[in-house]
């Protein structure tokens, strides 16, 4: 009985050094890339069509998940939240109450997580399959800089499509606000936006919207550095595109805890 | 080291992860020179190509390209050499998200500044030169593995590179196709007055193209020679290795 405990003991230690050897070699490796990309972007020529392509592309990809998405939290929230203002005489509460939510958290995170889901395992795919195909090695043997065309110009278009999806997630999602409200109370478009641009003040749009820069970059950072070092052929390549999905998600959340808490450090008047 | 040779290679080591795959390679090849690297699978003669482009880093040794150390110049100096090599991958590696066209315009827009027109014009020439001008608004989905050949053969090219490196060009290939893209690869380089280093099991490539060889084992060259001097050999290594049973009808090893 003692030998089985110490043996189990033993393999989850090793189980546990190794997976904490993985976490930090991707940490090591994520911030080296991260080093390496704010080295690069600065430096001319800069590859605005090949950004702007980029923007395009991840951007129409993206749209209609993410307008959906927005759609139906905009309207579930609502649906939600009235009968418990209804509750406490609250009821005027109503548009301002979902504005602030949706506008400080609910959509700048859902829409990163979305995005990362989709956009982040397609760069993981798409650079890892250049990379065990050597279209990666072939690009840097004719002298060109594969990490300027091929990362900088993904990362850079993620970090500044997302807050432009943001926005527009935001309205689809007052609108998905406001269909829920004027099924149970009669409403005006005009009242009901002006309660929110009352209740939703610059202390809370601002901070939600600079925060998805952060989780564009990150959504591109991590698809790109595992595609970019994708090894062991298809199989390796799968690994890059899941991965990718798994680690981005996790970081978004981990850095909007630590960005929420900057805010209102930063912030400090915001109720 | 002197500046005869375009390729130099002094005592070049590299493993990965404590397995020896290049174990002190030295190695000449004169301006103008075919040569060809033979081995069994796995003895590292990809590897010796990377490292002399520095795709992969050698763990000691000199490399010298074109008379320039390849070991001491800077990620510019790196690049702008490379502008003098052509790189025909395995499986051609061409850009599948690029037409045959933008396959072929990436090295010359990324690397010179030259009028769309001198693009154009050096663009129709290369595919010209591999036969393949009706395919120039293809994707390399829709290539056969012989055009993709063909078209990668065509882009390592299209700057007119003093040095070619083959790994493996003909791999894949059936033995007309083989033939064709031997044929190509001479007639192309005394066309370009290129030196190239070739990696094939392939001895039908290998005696079209060739006018020295080697033969690595072991991380170690177990002979230089001529093709006919190598099948004349009696080291036991080569006898077995170009033995009747080794090499198929298609002449590959």
């Amino acid at each position: 009985m003692k030998e089985y405990i110490v043996d189990k003991l033993n393999h989850f230690l090793i189980l546990t050094e190794h997976r904490l050897a993985v976490f930090f070699e991707l940490l090591g490796g994520l911030s080296a890339f991260t080093i390496r990309f704010l080295k690069e972007v600065f430096k001319p020529p800069y590859e605005v069509f090949e950004v702007r392509k980029h923007m395009i592309e991840l951007g129409m990809k993206t749209l209609p998940i993410v307008g959906v998405t927005g759609f139906i939290i905009g309207l579930v929230m609502t649906m939600q939240l009235q009968p418990v203002l209804q509750r406490f005489g609250a009821e005027a509460y109503l548009p301002g109450s979902v504005g602030i939510a949706l506008v400080r958290e609910l959509v700048p995170v859902i829409t990163a997580l979305i995005f990362a889901g989709r956009v982040s395992s397609g760069i993981g795919a798409e650079l890892g399959s250049m990379r065990v195909t050597e279209q990666i090695d072939a690009m840097e043997v004719s002298g060109v800089n594969p990490f300027r065309f091929l990362v900088v110009t993904r990362v850079f278009a993620t970090t500044m499509i997302l807050p432009i999806l943001t926005v527009y997630v935001i309205f689809i999602s007052l609108i998905g606000a406001y269909i829920a409200v004027v099924l149970v109370q009669n409403m005006t478009w005009e009242y009901f936006t002006g309660r929110v641009t009352f209740a939703v003040e610059f202390a809370d749009a601002v901070p939600g919207i600079l925060k998805t820069f952060v989780f564009g970059y990150i959504a591109g950072i991590v698809g790109a550095y595992l595609g970019y070092n994708a090894k062991n052929g298809t199989e390796g390549v799968g690994k890059a595109s899941t991965t990718s999905v798994v680690v981005a998600s996790l970081l978004i959340l981990i850095f909007d805890m630590v960005l929420v808490k900057l805010t209102l450090w930063l912030w400090p008047n915001v109720k | 080291m002197s500046n005869n040779y375009m390729v130099e290679i002094k005592d070049l080591h590299k493993s990965f992860d404590g397995n020896v795959v290049l174990d002190g390679i030295s190695l000449n090849v004169e301006e103008g020179q075919n040569m060809i690297v033979f081995g069994r699978s796995g003895t590292g003669k990809s590897v010796l190509l990377k490292c002399l482009v520095r795709l992969m880093e050698p763990d000691a040794g000199e490399i010298d390209l074109c008379g320039r150390n390849v070991g001491e110049l800077n990620d510019k100096e790196l690049n702008e050499l490379r502008k003098d090599i052509g790189f025909l991958f395995q499986s051609a590696a061409l850009y599948d998200s690029m037409s045959v066209r933008e396959n072929l315009e990436f090295p010359l827009i990324r690397n010179f500044e030259w009028p769309q027109s001198e693009i154009d014009e050096r663009v129709h020439h290369v595919l010209e030169a591999v036969d393949l001008s009706d395919a120039i608004d293809k994707m390399p989905s829709e290539l056969s593995g012989g055009m993709r050949k063909r078209i990668g053969l065509a882009r390592s090219i299209i700057t007119k590179p003093k040095l070619m490196l083959y790994d493996e060009p003909t791999t894949g290939l059936d033995p007309i196709t083989t033939k064709e893209i031997s044929t190509l690869i001479l007639d192309l380089q005394k066309a370009y007055k290129m030196t190239s280093i070739v990696v094939t099991h392939d001895l039908l490539c290998a005696k079209i193209i060739a006018d020295c060889a080697i033969v690595i084992d072991e991380g170690h060259i177990v002979k230089e020679g001529t093709i006919k001097e190598l099948l004349a050999s009696e080291d036991p290594f080569l006898k077995n290795f170009f033995s009747d049973e080794v090499i198929n009808k298609d002449g590959r090893v």
